[in-house]
């Protein structure tokens, strides 16, 4: 459906997007992550055809949206980071003034209605949108982008600003959305993409430093599993004996509990399982488990380990 | 392009602006024309009368049109047309017939209102008269393109309003410094952008067609600089 192919865009001597390549399937909800002025925006501006490429080429359906601008348009909806909303007007008129602008067929009267119910903009349809809070002015961009029902839906940081309750109302309508629309998203919170994304893509200084699917992301970026157990054992002699154990590659002490039992904090290599060998070895010792849990890498952790893993690649390349 | 048309006209009437406008226009036409043709007697040289009304519409003019395009920007609504199916040009033209929609037909109205008078009390030349009126049509249409074009330049509406009276200034008053000037080249260059001096002909009731080209093709660039300056804003 979306297709990025090498796409650059350079503001004077500074790449703000370096080199992007990446495919969006048709039904995708895709997510786009990365810090405070990684290029997010620019390239969602460039899909949009707010911004041009300096080089490179973006392709919404087939279609090239610099030779075919009017057509790939016709196809998104955009919520810019800032929403884009005439504050003189009303609701409803301004979802009408988009309707027009985006020369709509359907029927006027009931596509708007279901937008607005869509939407929860009920009861404010009729209210200018300067006196509408941050939250309804957030939801009027988000029906903005969704008038003509437009087979891409592009988010440029939809949940910017809002208070928790209508982040999670947010959310919920945009994987709403997401079951008969392409959806593309950005933010920086992690929590969101991981709630609402089927597919992530990690964007640091210009470039793409990883893409996987949510589900995978947070086991196979990371090197070593981590196991967190804690034990009712003398503490040092348990933790010699963890670091026999074939397959750890680290082992500390987490926390000492006063009652004499203490949890440590375990890495093993990825391929090795050592919840097993560790049980037997424990139980010989006479040593019982109280609980066992299996922290993970959280998507925090992948998140700043892929930033720095790449910035660190970068400053070696710079060496060269 | 017709949404966004809609969009201004009706922008131009829930705001003060478009009433201010057409108030300050009327009042002020009405004073001019009551002073130089009726209180004269001079009902059948209005020439002097409508050389003021340019005069008036360079100072209201910038009202128009500030905000046409720095209100876009600034407010980020931008974002919202030029991601929308609707060319570039197909905005500008929205805008500039927008504000030449307020400015002509408040100018129609007030110049065939005057005429009623006029005739009843003396003898008016009509093609004099209506010759004159379509010329100010045509410079205000110059004028207003000057004025899309500083609106895209900023993003502050005021910078926007008096870059417009600075460029259109020395449209206006050029011809008179021709007085000051002895070499006939620069004379011959400064009337012939003078906007003024290409309306005189007018006044003495002759369709000038070369003016007629100069004005349209005043507005004409005007736009084109304007649709430069947003294309360029993407490519920057």
């Amino acid at each position: 459906m979306i297709k990025v192919e090498h796409l650059v865009k350079k503001y004077g001597d500074r790449y703000a997007v370096n080199d992007i390549s990446f495919e969006v399937r048709k039904g995708e909800i895709v997510g786009f992550l990365g810090p405070n002025g990684a290029g997010k925006s620019t390239t969602l501006n460039i899909l949009t055809g707010y911004l041009s490429s300096t080089s490179g080429k973006a392709m919404v359906d087939g279609l090239d949206i610099l030779e075919h601008p009017m057509d790939v348009k016709k196809k998104i909806g955009f919520l810019p980071e800032q929403p884009p909303l005439y504050l003189d007007m009303t609701v409803r008129e301004y979802l009408n003034f988009i309707y027009d602008l985006r020369k709509c067929k359907l029927n006027r009267r009931e596509h708007i209605n279901e937008i607005i119910r869509v939407v929860k903009l009920e009861g404010t349809e009729n209210r200018m949108i300067k006196n509408l809070s941050k939250g309804y002015r957030q939801r009027t961009g988000i029906a903005g982008a969704i008038v003509g029902n437009p087979e891409v839906i592009i988010f440029d940081e939809p949940t910017n600003g809002l208070d928790p309750k209508q982040i999670i109302d947010i959310r919920n309508l945009i994987k709403e959305l997401g079951k008969d629309h392409t959806v593309i998203l950005s933010t920086h919170i992690l929590s969101e993409v991981k709630s609402i994304c089927d597919r992530i893509l990690i964007i640091n200084d210009g470039k793409i430093v990883a893409d996987q699917l949510t589900g995978n992301i947070e086991g196979e970026l990371r090197g070593n599993r981590r196991i967190s157990v804690r034990v009712d054992g003398p503490c040092e002699r348990v933790l010699a004996e963890l670091k026999k154990l074939t397959g750890v590659v680290y082992a500390s002490i987490g926390a000492e509990y006063g009652d004499g039992t203490a949890s440590f904090l375990i890495e093993s290599q990825n391929d090795v399982d050592i919840r097993k060998p560790m049980f037997y070895m424990l139980a010989k010792n006479n040593w019982p488990i109280l609980s066992l849990e299996f922290p993970g890498a959280n998507l925090e952790d992948v998140f700043i380990s892929v930033v720095d893993e790449s910035e660190h690649e970068q400053k070696k390349g710079g060496n060269k | 392009m017709i949404a966004i048309y809609k969009r201004e006209m009706r922008s131009y009437f829930t705001s003060p602006i478009g009433y201010i406008f057409v108030a300050i226009f009327m009042a002020v036409s009405a004073w001019f024309f009551m002073s130089n043709t009726l209180q004269q007697g001079e009902a059948s040289s209005p020439g002097s009368y409508f050389q003021l009304i340019l005069v008036l519409f360079v100072a209201i003019i910038p009202l128009l049109t500030m905000k046409l395009m720095s209100e876009e920007r600034k407010l980020r609504t931008e974002q919202l047309i030029l991601t929308g199916p609707v060319t570039l040009p197909g905005i500008v033209i929205a805008k500039y017939l927008a504000a030449y929609t307020v400015f002509g037909g408040s100018f129609a109205v007030s110049s065939v209102i005057y005429y009623i008078p006029l005739s009843l009390y003396g003898n008016p030349n009509a093609v004099i008269y209506f010759c004159c009126a379509f010329a100010v049509l045509l410079a205000g249409g110059a004028f207003i393109a000057i004025g899309v074009f500083a609106s895209a330049l900023t993003e502050n509406q005021f910078i926007a309003a008096f870059s417009t009276m600075a460029m259109l200034v020395p449209f206006i008053f050029a011809s008179t410094l021709n007085s000051y000037i002895n070499n006939g080249f620069i004379r011959t260059v400064i009337s012939s952008l003078s906007v003024t001096s290409r309306y005189v002909s007018f006044a003495s009731g002759v369709f000038d067609w070369p003016a007629l080209v100069y004005y349209v093709s005043l507005s004409g660039l005007f736009l084109f600089l304007t649709v430069r300056v947003l294309e360029r804003r993407r490519w920057a």
